[in-house]
């Protein structure tokens, strides 16, 4: 790379500016620098003479008119000499360019911004909190037309995203609840076994896995896989307009997006959740025979003499309410994609975030509720 | 345009590209001049775009060799190859802009990778470069969501321009432009080749624009370049695809009013 450089020479009250070289971008941290270095030159007048330039390009150019500019702002009478007339084209075309922008957009300061932002953040939910009612309505009403014109139902695309969101999910769904089940049943071992209560720990499986953890577990696996997948499908559809051709074509996303994914969610998330319970008690009855020596046979004896069945569909029951708050936050933010690859991302987070804490809210209301009831 | 004691900048050799079974070019040549405006056309799914993605490297081509300043790149090691890069820019189809980033922080991607400018200089010429393309002073602040069609081209061209490259790819710059806009963007370009000195690569379809602005065409067709030459000689082809898209109706419109 061929360097650039400045050359000052004083004769008498005459100042001699020399560029040198390539005054290229290339160059262009070096030449800055250089230039600042003189805080005024002495002259009154001085010469910037470009005959020693090999190559100028546009930030090149862009340094010799803001240094010029600069001295005439001290009161220097500056002359350009020496260079050619595509140099001075150049300077002429950078010089008529001058206009500063913001880079950024203007931050406020630090104060405002944590009240202005707490203050949107306050809006927002509440505005999403309404958007999301008028979303459920939106999708209920679509439900119930289609149920009175079942032939608009998207049988293909609802057998497509039962296999995605059920059918795909049982290995990883598999494998966590049975790691669960031998967690309880180790951990629960170690504490009950000093009572001498070993046997209890059939107990503590049966009820922990079949109420709460094996439905718990599934929603949030579901929430963090198909939730994300649906969020960000539909929102790169909007994004691209697809969503927004759709709705000129007359087709309803509501009907054709949003419907098939919920009910696949609704179908499906039982059924995981079954199978969620079944490895989380196999998960446990194996660890039980390792570490307590229970064979299976009393394992099972145990679970069909001491757990009641109610426990078992206290935890299904919540799997559709579950399945229909993640498939609509999910399908929601979606919805609400705008802009920016940027904004998938945000939403996608969000729904993700959004659907685990309303399926934990949820969980806990259905507690507080079983318990009321006495189940 | 005397072409023999022309430096050649591009230079394509016996290229071919297919996707599966799907050629899209085969014994492709073509030659680029240093400070021409070379325009590109050839009729949908002729492998415009690809052509212009294969030079720069986006495309792995199945044969053929592609030589930019005089080295073949697919033979370059990262950083050669990272040297050849910044001497050229690229003005993707929507402009391609980072969507993060404002359009001034746009600009100044290429700056902050490549060189090392104190953030005061890289200002000064990001605000420099948009307002070169034509954009508004506002603009800079702005996001490329918030800007329209046109804008985001502007833009895109003034990323491309940032780090004063040799040579300017342009991929249909003027489609989806209203004509005012359109003349405004082919001026823009024949403005900055001349006073930049640029080697423009232009995909495009616009016949004002060939006309306004480009030295040299090449009609892409039967999977390679057919013929390149000035506007007069597209106009003397005899070539049925030539003739068509050189004296059709839309053709005829586009002349009749030479600038």
């Amino acid at each position: 790379m061929r360097a650039g450089s400045v050359k000052f020479t004083e004769s008498g009250d005459e100042t001699l500016l020399q560029a040198v070289g390539c005054w290229d971008i290339a160059n262009a941290r070096q030449l800055d620098a250089e230039l600042a270095a003189p805080a005024r030159p002495p002259g009154r007048t001085l010469r910037f003479d470009l005959s020693g330039l090999e190559a100028l390009d546009t930030a090149g150019a862009w340094l010799v008119h803001r240094t010029v500019k600069r001295l005439q702002a001290e009161g220097v009478a500056v002359q350009l000499t020496g260079g050619n007339e595509s140099q001075y084209g150049l300077i002429e075309q950078v010089a008529a360019n001058d206009r500063p922008i913001a880079a950024a957009p203007p931050a406020p300061n630090v104060l405002l911004r944590v009240v202005e932002r707490f203050g949107a953040g306050t809006v927002d939910a509440m505005l999403e909190a309404r958007a999301f009612v008028g979303f459920l309505g939106l999708m209920v009403q679509t439900f119930l037309a289609g149920l009175l014109r079942p032939r608009r139902i998207r049988f293909t695309s609802l057998v497509y995203h039962m296999e995605k969101v059920g059918f795909n999910a049982l290995p990883i769904i598999g494998l966590i609840s049975f790691l669960i089940g031998v967690v309880l049943a180790y951990q629960g071992a170690s504490q009950l076994r000093q009572f001498g209560a070993d046997i209890f720990v059939v107990n503590l499986i049966a009820i922990s896995v079949l109420r709460e953890l094996g439905i718990l577990l599934t929603s949030i696996v579901v929430a963090g896989r198909s939730g994300s997948a649906f969020t960000a499908e539909i929102g790169s559809m909007k994004l691209r307009e697809e969503i927004d051709a759709m709705r000129t074509l007359g087709i309803d996303p509501i009907e054709t997006l949003v419907l098939p994914r919920v009910a696949a969610l609704v179908l499906t998330l039982p059924l995981l959740g079954f199978f969620a319970d079944m490895m989380g008690l196999l998960g446990g009855a194996v660890m039980s025979w390792a570490v307590l020596d229970v064979s299976p046979a009393v394992f099972i004896e145990r679970l069909v003499t001491t757990t009641s069945a109610w426990h078992f569909s206290v935890g299904l029951i919540k799997a559709p309410f579950f399945a229909v708050l993640i498939g609509m936050v999910s399908c929601y933010e979606g919805l609400q994609v705008t802009g920016s690859a940027e904004s998938v991302g945000q939403k996608t987070t969000r729904s993700v975030v959004e659907a685990i804490f309303l399926v934990i809210v949820a969980d806990a209301t259905f507690s507080i509720f079983f318990n009321i009831v006495q189940v | 345009m005397a072409e023999a004691d022309q430096e050649v900048v591009i230079r394509v050799r016996g290229l071919r590209n297919q996707f599966g079974t799907f050629v899209v070019h085969d014994k492709l040549d073509l030659d680029v001049y240093r400070g021409e405006v070379l325009g590109v056309v050839g009729g949908s799914g002729t492998g415009k775009s690809v052509l212009l993605r294969s030079i720069v490297g986006l495309n792995r081509p199945a044969a053929g060799t592609i030589q930019v300043f005089g080295r073949d790149l697919a033979r370059l090691g990262g950083e050669e190859r990272r040297q050849i890069e910044q001497r050229w820019g690229v003005l993707f189809q929507d402009g391609a802009l980072f969507s993060a980033l404002t359009v001034a922080q746009n600009v100044q991607v290429p700056l902050r990778e490549h060189l090392d400018l104190p953030q005061r200089l890289m200002d000064e010429i990001a605000a420099m470069k948009i307002s070169m393309v034509g954009l508004d002073a506002s603009a800079g602040g702005k996001y490329p969501s918030e800007l329209s069609g046109g804008m985001r081209k502007r833009a895109g061209l003034a990323r491309a321009l940032a780090l004063d490259p040799e040579i300017v790819f342009l991929d249909e710059p003027t489609a989806g432009l209203d004509p005012i806009g359109a003349a405004a963007f082919d001026q823009l370009i024949g403005k900055l080749q001349k006073a930049l000195g640029l080697t423009v690569f232009m995909v495009t379809h616009d016949l004002d624009s060939l006309h306004a602005i480009c030295d040299r065409i090449a009609v892409l067709a039967e999977q390679r370049v057919l013929v390149t030459g000035s506007m007069e000689q597209m106009l003397r082809e005899t070539h049925p695809w030539i003739r068509e898209y050189f004296h059709g109706p839309r053709a005829r419109g586009a002349l009749a009013t030479p600038e």
